[in-house]
């Protein structure tokens, strides 16, 4: 017995030191890439200007690294999505908590965590093969891949999200308040809307910033069904205009450029603008639940 | 019966009632006639049933997957029982406090304009006036009208019970069911709160279930005794004035129970 207890705290001090490491990685691997992406992105602001790589032309072949586009293409895609997924998630997860019997909860929740994971590439053949024929015939759009298709798309990767952070929220709710509803003579419709939901709103909140950032940094389902056209979609169709995401574009271009070219510098450019908005994103949403936590409790 | 109970009506009758949990009765054969602008306590030990019965009142426990009671409840001689009783409308007119103070996560406005905003029908009514009539009728209008907008949940607890109370009033009920209210108070509060059920009294019946024999002595008028059958389910065994219970009770198991012999 003697013998080992030094060995058994050796081993003991091995493994916390192991787990630290683990723990620090992580930290210093987030820290790593965006220090990568800051030292490969930022140096193209030496050749392309600000302003311009604020413009409204993208078209890198001729020297012009204007990302507004691309910007406004990534918001329209994203906004609508997150229009489209809210009201659906939220409904979603109301039905699931509040009103749907025991054996459908039980079988809804596991279809819902399947559905957010399909890979993104056969969102993508569903999109190209059902969503954008439909856009084209029934809506009479000229192509199919617009960026209706691709925010429809979005929405249903981000529903998962929505439904599961926003579920738990709900069940979060203290059985008592909703007694104390129901006990005054509110139906169940009205304590579900008037008492349930605004107790767990910062949570549904949390679900929705987690459901955007999710659907701005989606990549490979936006690129299949969007149409990839660089053009400013501001004119009052551009929903049913092809657009180009920051993605996208990425994905697309960067097996294409020269190691080290303002092209391959700009977008890397983008990168780091994606980073921080879905940085931004999730941070808005930890900064929630870190609130309620104080107050005593995720709601 | 007193002589008290000669000229005041019956608020609740409620006859022969069994209730059962899925297949386990909780409560059997239970009578009791609860006399409108008095106070009536029950008692007993824990798990013998007087909370569901309290909650058979106002039909809470339809909330209960599998609950399911025999008998006869009336309310103002109605039966509130029956397959066309509106739910919504009995619980209007019997509220129901809580054993753990449970405000809203809203303001102390809100929460009592709760029942006037959302429940009410009268679409003209003074909202602000309801709640400082309310917020007055259990004492915490002094405590709170600096800031009726702060949050209800960073008020104390006895506080936070007297919202409770109050938002419950603004509905403006006939019946107020009480579930063990002071059990999470301190001395203090629940005090407070026992003054408050007696001017209560005056425009409400109220119906107090307690764990705490004194407060049953303190502040009901009539008190019920509940125990457990050979089949465990919850019985009344004595209901009187609860001066009667408490001096010379008939059945050899109140007398037990209330000089602290068992329990």
């Amino acid at each position: 017995m003697g013998k080992n207890k030094p060995a058994a705290s050796r081993a003991d001090r091995a493994v916390e030191a192991l787990l630290r490491v683990a723990g620090l990685s992580t930290i210093g691997m987030v820290v790593l890439i965006f220090v990568f992406l800051l030292q490969q992105g930022l140096p193209v602001f030496f050749r392309v200007p600000l302003r311009d790589f604020l413009g409204t032309r993208w078209y890198p072949t001729e020297g012009y690294y204007g990302a507004l586009p691309l910007i406004l293409g990534s918001l329209l895609v994203t906004v609508v999505a997150v229009v489209v997924a809210v009201p659906l998630g939220i409904c979603t997860a109301v039905f699931v908590r509040e009103l749907a019997p025991g054996w459908v909860r039980e079988l809804l929740k596991p279809a819902i965590e399947v559905l957010a994971g399909i890979p993104s590439v056969v969102l993508g053949f569903l999109g190209m093969t059902v969503i954008a024929p439909w856009v084209r015939t029934t809506l009479g759009a000229p192509t199919g891949l617009t960026a209706l298709t691709g925010a429809v798309i979005l929405a249903y990767m981000a529903l998962p999200t929505i439904i599961s952070v926003a579920e738990d929220a709900l069940d979060a709710v203290p059985k008592s308040l909703r007694d104390a509803s129901l006990a005054m003579g509110a139906t169940r419709w009205q304590t579900i809307w008037k008492v349930t939901v605004p107790a767990a709103r910062s949570g549904i909140v949390t679900a929705i910033m987690l459901g955007m950032g999710r659907a701005i940094g989606e990549t490979m389902a936006v690129m299949m069904v969007t149409g990839n056209a660089a053009r400013m979609p501001l004119t009052a169709d551009s929903l049913f205009r092809p657009v180009r995401t920051i993605t996208a574009t990425i994905a697309a271009e960067m097996g294409e450029v020269a190691n080290g070219s303002t092209h391959y510098q700009a977008l890397f450019a983008l990168g780091i603008l994606l980073f921080l908005v879905t940085f931004l994103i999730n941070l808005t949403a930890a900064s929630a639940i870190f609130a309620k936590r104080r107050q005593g409790g995720l709601r | 019966m007193s002589l008290d109970a000669l000229d005041r009506a019956t608020m609740i009758d409620v006859q022969h009632v069994d209730f059962f949990y899925g297949t386990r009765q909780a409560l059997a054969d239970v009578s009791a006639e609860i006399t409108e602008h008095r106070i009536t306590a029950l008692i007993g030990p824990s798990g013998c049933g007087k909370s569901t019965f309290l909650r058979c009142l106002n039909r809470m426990n339809d909330t209960i997957p599998g609950a399911r009671l025999q008998g006869q409840v009336l309310l103002d001689g109605q039966s509130i029982y029956t397959p066309h009783t509106d739910v919504v409308s009995l619980r209007r007119r019997v509220g129901m406090v809580f054993q753990r103070p449970n405000p809203f996560p809203q303001s102390v406005f809100d929460n009592v304009a709760f029942g006037p905003r959302v429940v009410g029908t009268d679409r003209n009514i003074d909202l602000s006036q309801v709640v400082e009539a309310s917020l007055k009728a259990v004492d915490l209008w002094d405590e709170v009208k600096d800031n009726l907008r702060q949050d209800a949940l960073r008020l104390s607890l006895g506080q936070q019970q007297r919202l409770c109370i109050a938002r419950v009033l603004a509905v403006k009920p006939q019946v107020i069911l009480m579930d063990e209210p002071c059990s999470a108070l301190d001395p203090i509060s629940t005090l407070k709160i026992e003054e408050l059920m007696r001017m209560l009294e005056r425009e409400y019946t109220i119906v107090i279930v307690t764990h705490n024999m004194q407060q049953a002595a303190r502040v009901s008028d009539y008190t019920g005794f509940f125990w457990l059958d050979a089949q465990r389910s919850g019985v009344l065994v004595e209901f009187d004035d609860t001066a009667a219970i408490f001096t010379r009770p008939q059945d050899a198991r109140t007398e037990d129970y209330i000089t602290g012999r068992f329990g």
